[in-house]
């Protein structure tokens, strides 16, 4: 947003509150005209076993040469661990990750259920321990839970990232107080991971809070996906205005907004 | 012949006869250059630096992964 509400992650300055995910778009086109609408300076990416039929034009290298001409560089990059069922699934995802794009950020997924794709909370406890003494910038995926918030926090995780609702249900925010608390007492910056379906969604996320969104499906699945790239972006913007603004207190019965005297007639 | 049988490896999940001496050559034999960017290998479940490609060798019995960066979420 303005040059002084920048949003910064183990050091590293991020102009844009919206990071985007890659997946699932109707081409890969769309997916850059995507990303160019949407403002992110930072996209997931899946780390998975290469085809050895033949060899294709590098994902990295793609956004790569698409972003190279932006005023603050070439997009970031936030690999995940995606699909990775227990922590040591997730360290090595991880630590290839490294080897394979050069970057120490990695966004933590260890789910214990491939249906609902719900965390599980020992063993991403596990991982994000094992990582940050590794020396990764870890950002786990995590329950909308004040309390595993606070313990990732304490392990050294970069940020959370709690859910909204399941992985790609575009059931948005389904416990705000939960998220808005996670908020008001996280000591790292507070990331809303999976859940978003629509603006709404993203605005309130930043209104809670918040002090970014991820969001893929949202947009990926969207009709007009570089559309709603646009308009979650601006959602992103308007929510953060908003938190930042502070919100009129909430009453049970009506104020008049006009004067109440010189009322004609009286 | 039991001997070609056990000179094999897995890569990515899949059994095949071992013909290469070491990660590097392996790479290079499916057109992988040292120099590729975004792909890492993991050797018996321990990552190999890129740099360390040429002068790890590959034995029967090794399980290999290589991986790159896709789409995802």
């Amino acid at each position: 947003m303005s040059q002084t509400d920048i949003l910064t992650i183990a050091g590293r300055s991020l102009g844009s509150r919206l990071f985007l995910g890659t997946a699932g778009y109707p081409n890969q086109q769309v997916m850059l005209d995507a990303l160019e609408a949407s403002g992110s300076e930072l996209v997931t990416l899946a780390i998975r076993r290469i085809s050895l039929d033949g060899y294709s034009e590098s994902l990295v290298d793609v956004l790569a040469r698409a972003t190279a001409g932006r005023p603050g560089g070439p997009v970031g990059l936030l690999p995940n661990t995606a699909g990775c069922m227990t922590a040591k699934e997730a360290v090595l995802t991880a630590q290839l990750s490294r080897e394979a794009l050069d970057t120490p950020w990695i966004k933590l997924e260890v789910i214990g259920d491939r249906e609902l794709l719900y965390p599980d909370v020992e063993e991403l406890l596990r991982a994000t321990e094992e990582l940050v003494n590794d020396g990764f910038v870890v950002l786990p995926y995590c329950n909308d839970d004040p309390v595993t918030c606070r313990k990732l926090a304490d392990l050294g995780a970069a940020a959370v990232m709690p859910l909204g609702a399941f992985i790609g249900s575009g059931m948005g925010i389904r416990n705000p107080h939960a998220i808005e608390t996670i908020c008001a007492r996280s000591p790292v910056p507070v990331v809303l991971d999976a859940g978003i379906g629509t603006a709404s969604d993203a605005a309130l996320a930043m209104e809670l809070g918040c002090s970014a969104v991820l969001l893929n499906t949202a947009v990926s699945k969207a009709r007009d996906p570089v559309r709603m790239a646009a308009a979650m972006r601006d959602a992103v913007n308007a929510g953060r205005a908003a938190h930042l603004a502070g919100r009129m207190p909430m009453r049970a019965y009506a104020e008049p907004s006009s004067p109440q005297m010189g009322l004609i007639g009286s | 012949m039991s001997a070609v049988s056990r000179e094999a490896i897995r890569v990515n999940g899949r059994e095949e006869p071992l013909s290469a001496a070491s990660v590097a050559d392996f790479l290079a034999g499916r057109g992988i250059a040292p120099g590729a960017l975004g792909v890492a290998v993991a050797l018996n479940g321990a990552v190999v630096p890129r740099r360390r490609w040429s002068e790890t060798p590959l034995q029967p019995g090794d399980s290999l992964e290589i991986v790159r960066p896709i789409q995802g979420g």
